[in-house]
């Protein structure tokens, strides 16, 4: 057994370190754009609109049934094949468009659940004022909705950070694949992987304390 | 008083399932009356007044509004929503959009369906709140108010948006004895202005104050109408006689 090599993980830090913002980027981007199509889906799957409702049953079902990893795989490497004005797609457009379809398809019977969650009472005032479908939706029910769907909509943003590394699969250098690079150079595995562990745990403690603060925020008008 | 806003129910038909809710109601209102409902639990008090504006979708039956007729059986999206618009509905469990405050609560259809700009809706909803008591309550969401104060909430959602026909579905039935005093001052405050109301209650007392009318429902149909006095004094029917037995 040998001693940890700090002064090393220590010089690696500040290099690792100017990888987050790319990670955060892919996160980011990806979170939102899942957030509108899961939204989408849910409102969907409650209204059934006839035709569509079988295309999102069937989306659903495929982006959670099959792994990240394939799906990411069959965005960058094989559909270019097929479809001709995909080959400049870029590996960090590749994961984005990963990332959004296979947790959308997560969050959105998520969404759905905590949709079906708010009160009948909340449906028929928005109904008895006299708002559309769309005003009701938006304006009453899905804010409600989105208190009680946030603490697992958030564990999914984790799980998508996390998510992230798999870009390194793609040949991006984002966190994960500059540890890599920097660990075969160094033959220091341990220390390189140890480093950006604690990277990826700072980055997630970090967003749970933006949890807290949300859902203070959210439960703002159920406080006694 | 314009004939604009009378209302006539021909001929509506609700079943649940095997269930005849409502057989074949007919009721005329006129501007600015005030009709109380009363009868028995299950007997299509409270269907009567959802199926008014479609929260229960009627079998058959033609609703006018004034100018806009309502037929159960072409009824298209826009006719409901039009009924919808020119009704208001006062709900036993208040039914306040729990993610808005009180003054957002009121605000809410002026701004959405009315179209109104922020402070027009604003400056209406602070007319409201002193007229309902709850100035002091504005800012506060429903989770944090008394049952009675929701329900007074309720009802000046429902006054903000100056309908035809404000209909009240049993509105002090889930409060606490203590709250009921003061919803049903509120309510004798709107029936002053002879804004015309459909009220579906148990209270007697106030039915005999403030009803042009009492509708006695039995088994999905109207038994017996006429002038409190008539009614409560000198019920014909034995099914009201009974019932009247029964509450007093």
């Amino acid at each position: 057994m040998r001693a940890l090599d700090l002064e090393y993980m220590w010089d690696l830090l500040p290099v690792l370190i100017g990888y987050i913002p790319l990670t955060l980027f892919m996160a980011l981007i990806g979170m939102a754009c899942a957030l509108v199509l899961a939204s989408f889906m849910a409102v969907e799957r409650i209204f059934r609109v006839p035709v569509l409702d079988l295309f999102v049953r069937l989306f659903i079902s495929f982006f959670r049934g099959t792994p990240l990893l394939v799906q990411l795989f069959l965005f960058y490497y094989g559909l270019p094949q097929v479809l001709s004005f995909l080959t400049s797609i870029n590996g960090v457009t590749a994961t984005i468009m990963g990332l959004t379809l296979h947790f959308s398809a997560y969050m959105a019977e998520s969404i759905r659940a905590a949709i079906l969650g708010v009160d009948r009472s909340q449906w028929e005032a928005s109904q008895a004022v006299g708002m559309t479908q769309f005003q009701m939706m938006s304006q009453i029910i899905l804010p409600q909705a989105a208190r009680v769907a946030a603490p697992t909509l958030v564990n999914y943003f984790i799980d998508m950070i996390k998510g992230t590394s798999l870009a390194f699969t793609l040949g991006v250098t984002e966190l994960m694949g500059a540890t890599q690079k920097e660990a075969a150079g160094s033959f220091l595995y341990f220390e390189a992987f140890l480093v950006v562990a604690a990277i990826y745990w700072i980055i997630v403690e970090a967003l749970a304390f933006v949890q807290r603060h949300l859902e203070t925020y959210l439960n703002k008008a159920h406080a006694r | 008083m314009t004939s604009a806003s009378a209302i006539s129910i021909t001929g509506l038909n609700k079943a649940f399932g095997d269930t005849t809710v409502l057989k074949d109601i007919s009721l005329e209102i006129a501007p600015g009356e005030r009709v109380v409902v009363i009868g028995p639990s299950g007997t299509g008090k409270s269907t009567l007044l959802r199926c008014l504006n479609f929260l229960d979708r009627p079998d058959a039956g033609v609703i006018r509004l004034g100018d806009l007729t309502v037929d159960a059986k072409t009824v298209s999206h826009a006719d409901i929503l039009a009924l919808r618009r020119r009704t208001s509905f006062v709900f036993q469990n208040y039914a306040l959009f729990a993610n808005k405050t009180a003054r957002e609560n009121i605000m809410q259809a002026l701004i959405t369906v009315k179209g109104k700009s922020k402070a027009d809706a604003y400056t209406r909803a602070a007319a409201i709140l002193d007229e309902t008591g709850l100035t002091k309550r504005a800012d506060a969401y429903p989770a944090a108010l008394s049952g009675g104060q929701q329900q007074r909430v309720g009802i000046g959602r429902a006054m903000a948006l100056d309908a035809d026909l404000m209909l009240f579905d049993e509105p002090t039935s889930a409060l606490d004895p203590e709250w009921v005093g003061e919803v049903l001052d509120l309510m004798r405050r709107v029936a002053e202005k002879r804004q015309t109301m459909l009220i579906v209650t148990h209270e007697m007392q106030f039915a005999r104050e403030i009803a042009d009318r009492i509708l006695f429902m039995s088994d999905g149909q109207i038994v017996e109408q006429g002038p409190p006095e008539q009614l409560l004094e000198n019920p014909q029917d034995k099914r009201t006689k009974a019932f009247l037995r029964r509450v007093a």
